[in-house]
């Protein structure tokens, strides 16, 4: 177990020196000059010239690499190309916004995926079994944002019960805060609900059919207790990867989410640095979604050693 | 020993098909299967229908999807205008009908190039596996680390906004799928007999990948283009949406959506249509993806 985990620590590094890589990029195939987006359209020749030298721009790519590289493995991720600020304490700023929109997504999404899923499973063919396949397939189809728009025209606009955007501070009105949380997390909730129930659906008929079950039940255990114990324990194995792998759906879900209610998150965060072309926060913000997204896979694959023992890693 | 192991393989799993005793091809079951499938008609029905409002667009559109009616702002669904007019009294259901030929063409074009692409590397990875295969998927790993829409953000911010941008960021997210799908294939393929019969006979790798290979692995694929455009149509859609896609004043479901965002109170219907668009045209390739994956899967077609 612990040697797996260093393993794919380990192989962690090549594919994050790739990213890495990419990121850094960003910077240098934009066309024009990186000194000039930066110091803006009115800048004098010497006022470039000292950025250039102050960004380092003038050194050959690999070494300006190199040297990006460095400073990003001790933590600076370099300062705003707009205020000057570290770009770490802006996206640090951003972090608790989005963690807790993910948070009551994911939440929401298992309180709808968890029932829909068991009860398409046991009713096969049932009423419930086919609104699951349509919710699945319309919660594919259906964009989030115009899902958004549908919620804010009902929910603020014809009924006015929530706020159509923003995100009030909490300890000054904590009841405002919660009502403006509930219509992004349920827009992205409904997205990775459908994929959770469908799978759930499929493990549970998988365990279902198993010899585990018809010896449960020969048994004469209890029905409730043949689902509980026997069906649902194994089926929920697989599911627990989906769930981890629903973070990098969670993610870009939120990049979209946040910007159509103007919820102050990372994701939106992402989408203002292209609009103030401001290419260090997008590089630092970028980097920092990849790896969250790596280790939260890393998790997902480690925690399954956990539930199923007769999973071995080697 | 591989020769060895195919003939185990064959003896293992006698040959079973429907062709036997029906005496029809593969393709005409798998036609049959189609067209028996009723979701997946559905979705071709619906695919059929927007190709065809798409092409036939500026003949169906009742107004020109730029024409400006000043004295007409925010006109709401009425016999003249059926889905309203946005904020410059242009007709919404015009510049709908307009706007599926760029879901089209972005979708169509975006997936083309990600096929090409993909799908060679995917045939030459898993046809010689070494140091090319080694380093390509461990490229494609790493754009798999970026969630999708990050990714094609970040090549945006790279090429600039615009259609053409997002069609080339859409085919870089796509790649990958279609590399390490076509790769998975060909291992499985190429220790099958025909590729050891013809590799015995001499032909070259190009012909053996080209004309022995590809047709086998020609249905997984369709199935992941069908939905990769439907996909490549939400990400248009979405980038559009967040003003980095098709810039206005060209008529994209996305940045129509955008803008109506802003109009809700005043105009309702401007932030419903477009969306509705949007969701009709990805529910079709939705269930046609879905009918050919359950039509040209063997194993399911006793089922169907």
């Amino acid at each position: 177990m612990g040697k797996y985990a260093l393993r794919r620590i380990l192989q962690m590094i090549p594919a994050l020196l790739i990213v890495s890589f990419a990121v850094f990029m960003i910077i240098h195939l934009i066309p024009g000059d990186p000194a000039k987006i930066i110091a803006g359209p009115n800048a004098t020749d010497e006022q470039l010239a000292a950025l250039t030298r102050k960004f380092g721009l003038d050194e050959p790519l690999w070494k300006q690499y190199v040297i990006w590289l460095g400073n990003a493995l001790t933590g600076d991720m370099g300062y705003s190309y707009i205020n000057n600020y570290p770009v770490n304490q802006m996206i640090a700023q951003r972090v608790p916004a989005t963690m807790e929109l993910a948070l009551a997504a994911a939440l929401i999404a298992v309180a709808i995926s968890f029932p829909l899923g068991i009860a398409a499973a046991l009713k096969q063919g049932s009423f419930v079994d086919l609104a699951s396949t349509v919710f699945a397939a319309l919660s594919f189809a259906v964009p989030s944002f115009w899902l958004a728009i549908l919620m804010i025209l009902l929910f603020s606009l014809t009924l006015g019960w929530l706020p159509p955007s923003g995100r009030p501070d909490f300890s000054e009105q904590p009841v405002e805060h919660l009502k403006s949380l509930i219509m992004p997390a349920l827009v992205l909730g409904l997205a990775i609900s459908a994929k959770i129930a469908r799978y759930l659906r499929s493990s549970m008929l998988d365990a279902l059919s198993q010899d585990y079950t018809r010896t449960a039940r020969a048994k004469g255990l209890r029905e409730r207790v043949v689902i509980g114990r026997h069906v649902l324990r194994n089926a929920l194995i697989p599911v627990v990867t989906v769930l981890g792998l629903q973070t990098g759906d969670l993610l870009s879900g939120a990049i979209i989410v946040e910007s159509v209610f103007a919820w102050p998150g990372v994701g939106r965060l992402t989408v203002q640095a292209i609009g103030w072309r401001d290419y260090a926060l997008l590089q630092a913000d970028v980097l920092y979604i990849v790896l969250a997204f790596m280790i939260v896979n890393l998790l997902t694959d480690l925690t399954y050693g956990f539930i199923d023992p007769r999973i071995r890693y080697d | 020993m591989s020769r060895e192991k195919a003939t185990r393989k064959h003896k293992e799993q006698p040959v079973t098909f429907d062709t036997e005793y029906t005496g029809r091809s593969l393709t005409s079951l798998a036609v049959h299967a189609m067209l028996h499938h009723r979701s997946g008609m559905v979705g071709l029905i619906i695919t059929v229908t927007l190709i065809i409002i798409a092409i036939l667009a500026p003949i169906l559109a009742p107004y020109d999807a730029l024409e400006m009616h000043p004295e007409d702002r925010f006109h709401p669904p009425s016999t003249t205008y059926w889905f309203g007019t946005d904020e410059f009294g242009r007709d919404i259901l015009s510049r709908i009908l307009m706007g599926s030929r760029i879901s089209f063409s972005v979708g169509m074009i975006s997936i083309a190039i990600a096929t090409v692409v993909g799908v060679t590397v995917g045939l030459i990875a898993g046809y010689e596996t070494g140091w090319f295969d080694t380093i390509t998927m461990r490229f494609f790993d790493a754009l798999l680390a970026f969630p999708a829409i990050l990714l094609a953000i970040v090549v945006l911010a790279v090429l600039g906004p615009g259609s053409f941008s997002a069609m080339l960021a859409i085919a870089v997210v796509s790649i990958p799928a279609f590399a390490r799908l076509t790769r998975a294939n060909v291992l499985a393929e190429k220790e099958k007999e025909y590729v050891l019969a013809s590799r015995a006979v001499g032909a070259k790798p190009t012909r053996i990948l080209f004309r022995g290979i590809l047709p086998n692995v020609v249905s997984t694929l369709l199935v992941q283009v069908t939905v990769s455009i439907a996909t490549a149509v939400l990400l248009e859609a979405a980038l559009s949406f967040l003003g980095l896609g098709t810039p206005p004043p060209a008529p994209s479901w996305g940045s129509m959506l955008s803008v109506g965002r802003g109009y809700l109170p005043l105009a309702p219907w401007y932030g419903i249509f477009p969306g509705l668009a949007i969701t009709l045209l990805v529910m079709g390739l939705y269930l046609l993806g879905d009918g050919l994956r359950d039509a040209l899967d063997p194993r399911r077609q006793k089922l169907v």
